[in-house]
């Protein structure tokens, strides 16, 4: 009886047992029925969007940066090329302990001070995840030396990477400028402009010179690779590539050669030459003593060498002859002649009798020639062959200061020249207009008279006085002046040339320009204040010395040089042009605290106009100074 | 030639060829699916190899035992696995936070591992015993040998196993018949016990929780493992990438895709139709377990072969839930395809328990 009621029982377990079994196999189907919406709704429903995921997961589009263009000079010598070079770099903000791994390496290849010094720096101007330099331009033998140790520093990548390099060095260094790596300013100014993505796989830009301002055709467009990448960024292989296309190559109107010569010529000295093609605009020279190495900033200066040159009292990285401003002095005078006789206020013929000095009529005040006792009678050839003061002092009364700003005003002075590097300055040419807003006071008849002879409130740019000297050799035709000749496609090889036509051309007596060359050529002839630097030229040389003041002279004192400090000399000028028939050449000329223009402006002109028409090369690599006649004071 | 079959014959006479076959599929899908996951590393994949032979021979050697053997061995087996348990909260070893690990002089182990079979089979044990007439003070006896090494393992912290060994505690339980009333009174307490409960989980723990409901907010740190798994499944489509072409597994995006994540790497390259067939073959070999669970004789038969099916179940479920991004992050394998041994033995040893319910002659009560 016990045994049926315990297995009915049982059979009952048994079965309320096969129930719950079955229960938890209905709750595995549900369970494994939702494994499968889920599949059915990520494989089938969401794929597409998951497999954009896993491609954006694998692909990263990386930049290709383009090679940048060359610069050539007039005959295509090489100013500005790319080589290309092993560089060690660090990603700073994906190193734990920069100064550890620095220390470490610098066990395997050769880690200097000043490499060291200029990672700093870089760091300091730099974006956060930019791969960044600490060693450059490494030897093959510290390329092997580094691939066999390269596992000791995963954090440090040798990459191969393309590297600017300036042949001519210093001669170059302030026309065709230096590129150095983009920094906060560039990235903003890039990004206001819309070209950041252009510049996505660059480092460098143009920073000054050339290399700026033609920065749009030297870069070339970016090419963009796209490339499948595992988890940690590495690249595996490349999927598709668009290549970059180079920059365009850059002919320069700069005679390379003659850029040599005139640096030669300098010596020494500070100072600034500039040469033009009076028929054209092209710079044929463009010289600022002294120099710099652009080389030292293309992979960012050290702190050391920078520095050096900022500290320097010759201020070499001061471009003299685009920002530099001197008063023209005497170099002023031949446009006063002109204006004299173009405004018929002066005939050629008429004659001063100048007893040394001249003074406003009803005043005591003398404005003293820089000769003592005068010149005696003076016409106008005179005044400008020995350059007499009193003449021009008497002009200027009489042209008034509106005649001179607006005549003169036609050859460019105190207006930029439009010259194709950026940073010009334009230099004064004054007026009563000016005299009022800048310093709210009135013009003054005796402000005139030292405006006459350059001095005053006068002042110029070498690159300025050059421009106005090329107006005046080529009869009143402007060009603008500019350093890029042609612009050559590197992808195509077509030529462009940069148009030179006139910007204006002076209505001007040919009568009167004739007199004013005339006067000019005889300047460099015996007799004449550049009388020595002339001597034996085998082409009609014409010229104007000029002195500007560096310090001013009290009423009575007299300047001897002896006494002075070298760095308180005046300063020497001297424009030329050559032959002055049919010139192929104007040229500005500042020696810095150089004395007198005669003695040692004037043969520096010299020898570049002899090496530009003659291929006559200088023998000695600076010029002696000249001994003029006379101790002149010009 | 006759004498081989015959000793063949003799060799497997206790195991049972339709879970072996399941088996065997499952282990050789899991070496091709390893193969590509480790990117062709041959030495991993023979080591994986090797373990599934240990297993085999394993489950081989649990089926050769007669049922009356294995139940005489749950009591003991419990107490030595509670011990030591006790002796890792005392004098663990202490490995990536987590205290698991009990030195023993020769071997590092895992008793947390054991109880994974201990306990069903000590709760089996105990209901068979009271099987004439189960009171509810049986089953609140049976909770507690359930709930003393589930806190002990909870605390060691270990997620993932104490999942697996509550569920497969709960599923003795409720195979043995405890009340409806009782298991809605205890999903009604357990819902009411959560902000308790997660005020004792560790942050990591939390974290994982946190980032279940919204993989988004740490797509680098702790949500990374669901984003680029579920970016492996999804993109793998209907016919997946193919074999050794998942990019997600050959460049790296998926984390810890021999082990835990590997369903992601097989999910890739062989899509829904790999999936499917997939769930299919995992589904005959439960549907097995479930045949010989209800084939089974004895009390402790049934509830034990029950326990394993289901928490073999559990174990898919929850690995495949969380690679697709239903279940958070726990460290629970995919059964005979994930890499590692410790878990393939004791899955085997789970089987070979369900073969010899199956195979030995039954013991039927009179």
């Amino acid at each position: 009886m016990s045994g049926t009621v315990e297995l009915r029982n049982h059979r009952r377990e048994l079965r309320y047992f096969q129930f719950r079994l079955a229960v938890s196999a209905g709750f595995i189907l549900l369970l494994f029925g939702l494994l499968f919406a889920r599949f059915f709704y990520l494989q089938v429903s969401q794929r597409e969007h998951y497999h954009t995921l896993a491609e954006a997961n694998r692909i990263s589009i990386s930049p290709l940066a383009p090679n940048r263009g060359l610069i050539f000079d007039r005959n295509g010598e090489v100013l500005a090329h790319n080589y290309s070079a092993y560089t060690l770099e660090i990603i700073p903000s994906r190193v734990a302990n920069l100064e550890a791994t620095i220390n470490e390496l610098a066990s395997v290849v050769e880690i200097a001070a000043r490499d060291r010094k200029r990672f700093k720096k870089l760091m300091g101007e730099s974006k956060r995840y930019e791969s960044l330099p600490i060693r450059t331009r490494l030897s093959d033998i510290e390329v092997a030396r580094f691939a066999a140790n390269r596992y000791r520093f995963p954090e440090v990548e040798i990459k191969a990477r393309l590297f600017r390099q300036y042949p001519k060095g210093e001669s170059t260094s302030h026309v065709v400028g230096y590129i150095s790596r983009i920094n906060h300013q560039d990235l903003e100014q890039l990004e206001a402009r819309g070209d950041s993505t252009n510049y996505r796989g660059s480092n460098y830009i143009g920073k000054i010179g050339i290399e700026q301002s033609y920065e749009k055709e030297l870069h070339g467009i970016t090419g963009f690779e796209e490339v499948e990448t595992d988890a940690s960024g590495r690249a595996v292989r490349v999927l598709s590539r668009t290549l970059p296309i180079s920059g365009n190559n850059l002919k320069l109107s700069l005679d390379a050669k003659l850029q040599e010569v005139a640096e030669q010529a300098f010596g020494d000295r500070r100072g600034a030459l500039v040469a033009i093609d009076p028929t054209s605009g092209d710079i044929l020279a463009f010289v600022s003593k002294p120099g710099f190495d652009p080389n030292l900033f293309v992979d960012g200066i050290d702190s050391e060498n920078w520095d050096l040159l900022n500290n320097s009292i010759d201020k070499p990285l001061n471009n003299r002859a685009l920002r530099g401003l001197y008063p023209p002095g005497s170099t002023f005078k031949p446009f006063m002649a002109l204006a004299g006789l173009e405004l018929k206020k002066r005939t050629p013929e008429y004659t001063i009798s100048d007893a040394g000095y001249f003074s406003l009529p009803g005043s005591s005040h003398r404005y003293r020639d820089w000769k003592v006792g005068g010149h005696g009678s003076v016409d106008m050839h005179k005044s400008l062959v020995i350059s007499c003061d009193t003449y021009y002092y008497g002009l200027a009364n009489d042209l008034g200061i509106a005649k001179i700003f607006s005549f003169i005003g036609q050859f460019g002075l105190g207006k930029l020249t439009g010259i194709d590097i950026e940073g010009e300055v334009s230099g004064l040419l004054p007026s009563q207009e000016w005299k009022m807003r800048r310093h709210k006071q009135k013009w003054y008849a005796g402000d005139t008279i030292s405006v006459g002879i350059g001095q005053g409130y006068n002042l110029a740019t070498p690159l300025q006085l050059a421009f106005a000297t090329a107006i005046l050799a080529g009869n009143g035709t402007a060009f603008r002046p500019h350093l890029v000749k042609q612009i050559q496609n590197s992808k195509t090889g077509a030529e462009r040339d940069i148009v030179t036509q006139p910007l204006y051309t002076l209505n001007l007596d040919p009568k009167n320009l004739a007199r004013v060359h005339a006067a000019l050529v005889d300047v460099t002839r015996p007799g004449g204040t550049a009388a020595r630097a002339g001597e034996g030229a085998a082409y009609t040389f014409a010229g104007k010395t000029g002195t500007s003041q560096v310090i001013g002279m009290k009423q009575g004192e007299k300047y001897v040089e002896s006494k002075i400090q070298e760095r308180h000399r005046d300063h020497a000028l001297f424009i030329a042009y050559a032959p002055a028939d049919k010139p192929k050449i104007a040229l500005a000329v500042l020696v810095e605290n150089g004395g007198h223009g005669g003695s040692t402006a004037a043969p520096i002109a010299r020898l570049v106009i002899d090496y530009f028409l003659l291929g006559k090369l200088p023998t000695g690599a600076a010029v002696e100074t000249a001994d003029d006649e006379e101790d002149v004071h010009d | 030639m006759t004498r081989f079959v015959r000793l063949w014959h003799y060799l497997t006479r206790y195991v049972d060829n339709f879970l072996l076959g399941g088996v065997l599929l499952l282990m050789l899908i899991g070496l091709v699916v390893l193969y590509s996951a480790t990117d062709a590393n041959l030495s991993r994949v023979t080591n994986q190899a090797i373990n599934m032979l240990v297993a085999l021979t394993v489950m081989w050697l649990v089926a050769n035992i007669p049922l009356q053997h294995i139940m005489r061995l749950a009591v003991p087996l419990y107490m030595i696995g509670l011990m030591l348990l006790i002796g890792v909260a005392l004098f663990g070893e202490i490995q990536n936070g987590a205290r698991r690990w009990l030195n023993i002089g020769v071997t590092r182990i895992q008793p947390s591992e054991l109880m994974k079979l201990a306990v069903p089979l000590m709760m089996a044990w105990y209901f068979d015993k009271h099987e004439t007439a189960l009171r509810l003070r049986d089953y609140a006896v049976a909770t507690l040998l359930l709930l003393l090494p589930l806190l002990l393992i909870l605390r060691q912290p270990d997620l993932g196993t104490t999942l697996l060994i509550a569920s497969s505690g709960f599923y003795v339980l409720f195979l043995a018949g405890l009340s409806w009333r009782i298991i809605a009174g205890l999903l009604i307490a357990g819902a009411v016990s959560l902000p308790v409960l997660w005020s004792m989980l560790h942050d990591y723990q939390r974290q994982r929780i946190m980032t279940l409901l919204d993989p988004s907010q740490d797509p680098l740190g702790a949500g990374y493992h669901t984003i680029q798994s579920t970016i492996a499944i999804g993109s793998g489509g209907v016919i997946g990438k193919g074999w050794q072409n998942g990019t997600q597994t050959h460049l790296d995006f998926l984390p810890e895709k021999s082990t835990d994540f590997i369903f992601a790497v097989f999910s890739e390259e062989f899509g829904l139709i790999g999936n499917t067939s997939l769930l299919l073959l995992y589904l005959m070999v439960i549907g097995r377990g479930m045949v010989i669970t209800a084939n089974a004789s004895t009390q402790f038969t049934r509830l034990i072969a029950g326990s394993i099916t289901l928490t073999f179940f559990t174990y898919i479920f929850v690995n495949i839930g969380m690679v697709i991004g239903i279940l958070p992050v726990v460290g629970v394998p995919l059964p005979l395809i994930s890499y590692g041994g410790t878990s393939m033995v004791t899955m085997l040893l789970g089987f070979g328990i369900l073969m010899s319910i199956q195979t030995h002659p039954k013991l039927v009560k009179t």
